[in-house]
């Protein structure tokens, strides 16, 4: 079996939650999820996995913009969220749990956002 | 009447903890309801060297990931950039990083089990675990010159050949050290204080595991049969091997499936030595990297996934690295729920935590 890697699908933030939503009535699992700082706004992706399929939602959001967080769909979600926010200053809300900036010891705000 | 909560902070720092942790546990008498963890106590910034580093020093960076994984950590960088810059490794550099795959499976599996055994208070266990190990490490050093970084991967292959005499020393070497093995594997299956340890403690329920996104041999041993190895990458997909798993679901599960993984990496590494083709360890690498990847590999913790991204530049937009222990901590605090607070240390260990590889 050949690792056909992984597909990225585009989407905007009006059907982000509907189609995490999407994801979990389809049994996927959370893989991972993560930011990239790009020009005046971030790059977001959300890996789900079934067996050994797996596909990425690619989210582009400005820099002010808010973003639900999908702990209340997939709870082990709170981890990447968290690291999101921390690190990329990405506005996310209603993480469960919400470190509030605290998840990791560091004393740079938001370090690996694009200045 | 309804008991008073209490909470008790475990960690960051504790005997059964080589690296730092902090769990605050809510306890009702010696019962845990709650467990809220928290890390960042070695946070390096690892992802953010990018902009420091070029694509090619990167792999020195990722490789210092973790101490126990760091072969696989640069193989799987090296294998994300190899697929955004369409490089095709020669099958015997394939081969070779497959070989020293296994033997960091048997070398981490090895330490873990050590840890098992020193965090129920069977010190001579953990000694023979540990002196074990050292023969894996041994092998390391003889083929790559290091014993904890090695540095033999790049874009393109590896960067050091095994000549046949050695591979098959290091064959004789692997049947001495499955003939101890049997020894030790007997204690940890059968032996009655470990089994009173181990067995029903910690249970995850498939369904759990998978909804929980749990990796490696905490998934296995809750019955589900998915090792990312199956996907063929490295030279596994000219090997034969069956999944292992166990249906058992608790600690005694994990412990299990990572001693029949042990024989496995011994099979496997056998089976490329008998394989392994002549030939180039590596091809030359020009350019730079230009577009995205997502790759995963099954590490001895469980699936790695990494992501880079390139702009065409020498050095790299974003890598992110999602490490097994990442995904298996909310698989964790499910375990702890409901467990007795003398079993947090040993629940904790199962998941076979690497802390610093999560934090990078």
């Amino acid at each position: 079996m050949a690792d056909t890697g992984c597909e990225i699908i585009p989407i905007t933030t009006g059907e982000f939650l509907m189609k995490v939503m999407e994801m979990k009535n389809d049994h996927y699992r959370l893989m991972q999820a993560h930011a990239v700082s790009v020009e005046n706004g971030y790059e977001l992706s959300y890996t789900f996995g079934k067996d050994y399929e797996w596909v990425s939602l690619r989210l582009v959001i400005d820099e002010n913009e808010e973003i639900p967080s999908i702990t209340n769909v997939y709870q082990a979600a709170f981890l990447y969220e968290n690291e999101m926010a921390e690190l990329f200053g990405v506005k996310i809300r209603m993480i469960s749990v919400d470190y509030q900036d605290k998840l990791y010891r560091i004393d740079d705000e938001t370090p690996m956002k694009k200045l | 009447m309804a008991s008073k909560k209490s909470v008790v902070p475990f960690g960051p720092q504790h005997p059964v903890l080589p690296e730092p942790i902090h769990l605050d546990l809510v306890l009702d008498d010696e019962k845990v309801v709650e467990a809220i963890p928290s890390i960042g106590f070695v946070h390096r910034g690892l992802e953010s060297l990018v902009k420091k580093k070029d694509f090619k020093e990167m792999q020195y960076v990722v490789e210092r990931t973790c101490g126990i994984c760091s072969f696989m950590h640069g193989m799987t960088y090296c294998e994300t950039i190899e697929h955004i810059m369409d490089v095709e490794v020669p099958v015997r550099g394939r081969y070779l990083r497959t070989i020293w795959c296994e033997m960091s499976r048997l070398h981490s599996h090895m330490l873990w089990l050590g840890l098992l055994a020193d965090a129920f208070g069977f010190e001579s266990l953990f000694y023979q675990c540990w002196r074990m190990r050292e023969q894996i490490l041994d092998m390391f050093e003889a083929s790559t010159g290091g014993r904890v970084i090695f540095s033999v991967n790049a874009p393109g292959g590896v960067l050091k050949d095994m000549p046949s005499d050695m591979l098959h020393a290091f064959v004789e070497k692997l049947d001495g050290f499955e003939t101890e093995l049997h020894k030790i594997a007997d204690i940890f299956l059968n032996d009655y204080t470990v089994l009173t340890r181990l067995k029903g403690v910690g249970i995850l329920t498939p369904e759990e595991a998978h909804d929980l996104g749990a990796a490696g041999p905490m998934l296995r041993a809750s019955g589900i049969a998915r090792d990312t190895r199956k996907l063929g990458y490295a030279a596994y997909g000219d090997l034969d091997f069956d999944i292992i798993t166990s249906d058992d679901c608790d600690s005694f599960a994990r412990c299990d499936v990572r001693i029949r993984e042990m024989y496995q990496s011994i099979q496997l590494i056998k089976q490329a030595v008998d394989k392994i083709p002549e030939g180039d360890i590596a091809v030359p690498v020009k350019g730079n990297p230009e577009g995205e990847y997502f790759m995963r590999v099954e590490q001895p913790r469980g699936e790695a996934i990494y992501y880079a991204k390139g702009n065409g530049t020498k050095f790299l937009e974003r890598i992110r690295i999602r490490t097994p222990t990442f995904a298996n901590i909310p698989a964790l605090l499910k375990t702890l729920k409901g467990c007795q607070l003398s079993d947090v240390p040993l629940l904790i260990l199962t998941i076979d935590p690497c802390i610093s590889c999560t934090e990078r």
